[in-house]
């Protein structure tokens, strides 16, 4: 039930936004984030819990292949 | 994130861990690791390179006491409508589960969120009751609905639970001796790192906090496996990219104004003090437990005994894996779940099914 899913916000209007799950949209509640346009969200039982920061997300794989020494990434 | 999924890194990582030559257990208390761990065989290929894992109590369905199940299947027979998250409909009460309640005509539905539950209060006169279950990933959507102040025939029988104080017991309890734990990335989304700090400082346990892919699950080992070779015990955070330590402040500033911290049972563990949440006292018109306090009077003080032969409390505390029960896949499979475990989408049992050759035989 933890189960949560990267999801781009196309529209807010109040606490909600329509959110495309890769060709699925939905209309989820985005007041627990200050989530814009344009970014992923990460969506649970409707609710976005947080935003997705695309930047860490680089970096953290810069970072697995530092540490695993190679070019995969 | 396809290149989380990325197969030469993983295979890299696991080399990592054979030449680091680990004999470790390790654990996480999430549904969704547990689902990563056995879709993608990396349990196997881990076991290989000297690291056994366990799931824990990381299934907020499976947590969920027979007496909670009792409690709605009453609420639903009293004439209450009721309103649940999928998962829990066929878990098995002491006779029957909220399935078969429904099937005898009781108004028993599946909502996909809480928004749902109010949505539905809303429409009809009947008293929706909502069965809150879920960590804290679930619990702010049901802060933020309670908050709203929703329509006065909507109440919420609260089964949630928090994590932290379930790891403390787990420690404590010194069953399983631990290498290492691995935080569930949604519950820290909400939490943050803060709130697991003090089992490092005083068990001296090496945490990780990870993320749902396999790669997030094999950095995540050897982020442990790495702090226990440097003789390190903090709490890493391989899911950054969502997982902040200060968590979620406006999830955490609702859930403290809406619910309280309460000791509660969990199934297969005694009483872990302030490991569940009531209503608050400016949200106590919306407990279900004190608004129908007649209807469910007869469960007070009685014992609910687990199913017969069912090992699920062993396997909520990692004592031992679903395939050591010896009714697993046997007599006890989705179409006839015996415990809890085999029923949720989240429960070990359940997960190995899917994903074993049982399913295929099918
Ligand atoms: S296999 Fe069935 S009976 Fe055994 S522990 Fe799992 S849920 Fe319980």
């Amino acid at each position: 039930m933890c189960l949560a899913i990267p999801a781009k916000v196309l529209e807010i209007s109040g606490d909600v936004a329509t959110v495309d799950f890769g060709g699925i949209k939905k209309e989820v509640d985005v007041s627990l984030t200050d989530a814009v346009v344009g970014q992923y969200v990460i969506v649970h039982a409707g609710f976005a819990i947080q935003v997705l920061d695309e930047e860490e997300a680089r970096e953290t794989l810069a970072l697995f292949d530092q540490i695993l020494g190679g070019n995969v990434a | 994130m396809f290149r989380f999924r990325d197969k030469e890194m993983a295979d890299k990582i696991v080399q990592k861990l054979r030449e680091m030559d680990l004999q470790i257990t390790l654990m996480h208390v999430c549904g969704t690791h547990q689902d990563t761990l056995v879709r993608h065989g990396l349990q196997p290929l881990l076991e290989d390179v000297g690291v056994d894992i366990r799931q824990g109590p990381g299934c907020p369905v499976c947590v969920t006491t027979a007496k909670e199940i009792e409690e709605s299947i009453a609420l639903a027979k009293a004439g209450k409508t009721i309103t649940v998250f999928g998962d829990m409909i066929k878990v098995p009460g002491v006779e029957e589960s909220l399935s078969d309640a429904k099937t005898e005509g009781h108004d028993v539905r599946i909502v996909y969120g809480v928004n749902d539950a109010v949505d539905l209060a809303d429409k009809i006169s009947n008293e929706v009751v909502f069965i809150g279950v879920g960590f804290e990933t679930t619990t702010p959507s049901i802060a933020v609905a309670v908050s709203r102040r929703p329509p006065k025939n909507f109440s919420l029988l609260s089964c949630h639970r928090v994590i932290p104080p379930a790891l403390k017991a787990i420690v404590e309890m010194g069953e399983v001796r631990l290498d290492g734990l691995i935080e569930p990335g949604h519950v820290s989304t909400i939490i943050g790192s803060r709130p697991y700090e003090f089992l490092s400082e005083e068990h001296g346990i090496p945490q990780v906090i990870a993320g749902f892919e396999p790669l997030d699950l094999l950095m995540g080992v050897y982020m442990l496996a790495k702090q226990k070779e440097e003789g390190n015990a903090r709490v890493d955070i391989e899911y950054r990219r969502v997982v902040k330590p200060e968590g979620n402040p406006t999830a955490i500033k609702v859930m403290d104004e809406v619910f309280d911290p309460a000791d509660v049972k969990w199934r297969g563990f005694p009483t872990i003090p302030a490991s569940g949440l009531v209503l608050s006292d400016a949200y106590q018109e919306y407990d279900a437990r004190q608004r129908f306090e007649d209807d469910l009077a007869e469960l007070e003080g009685k014992e609910f005994k687990e199913p017969k032969g069912c090992r699920c409390g062993e396997v909520l505390r990692g004592v031992i894996r679903s395939e050591e029960c010896p009714l697993f896949a046997k007599t006890c499979t989705p179409t006839n779940p015996i415990g809890p475990c085999m029923v949720s989408a989240e429960g070990s049992c359940s997960i190995l099914y899917k994903y074993s050759k049982h399913a295929e035989a099918k």
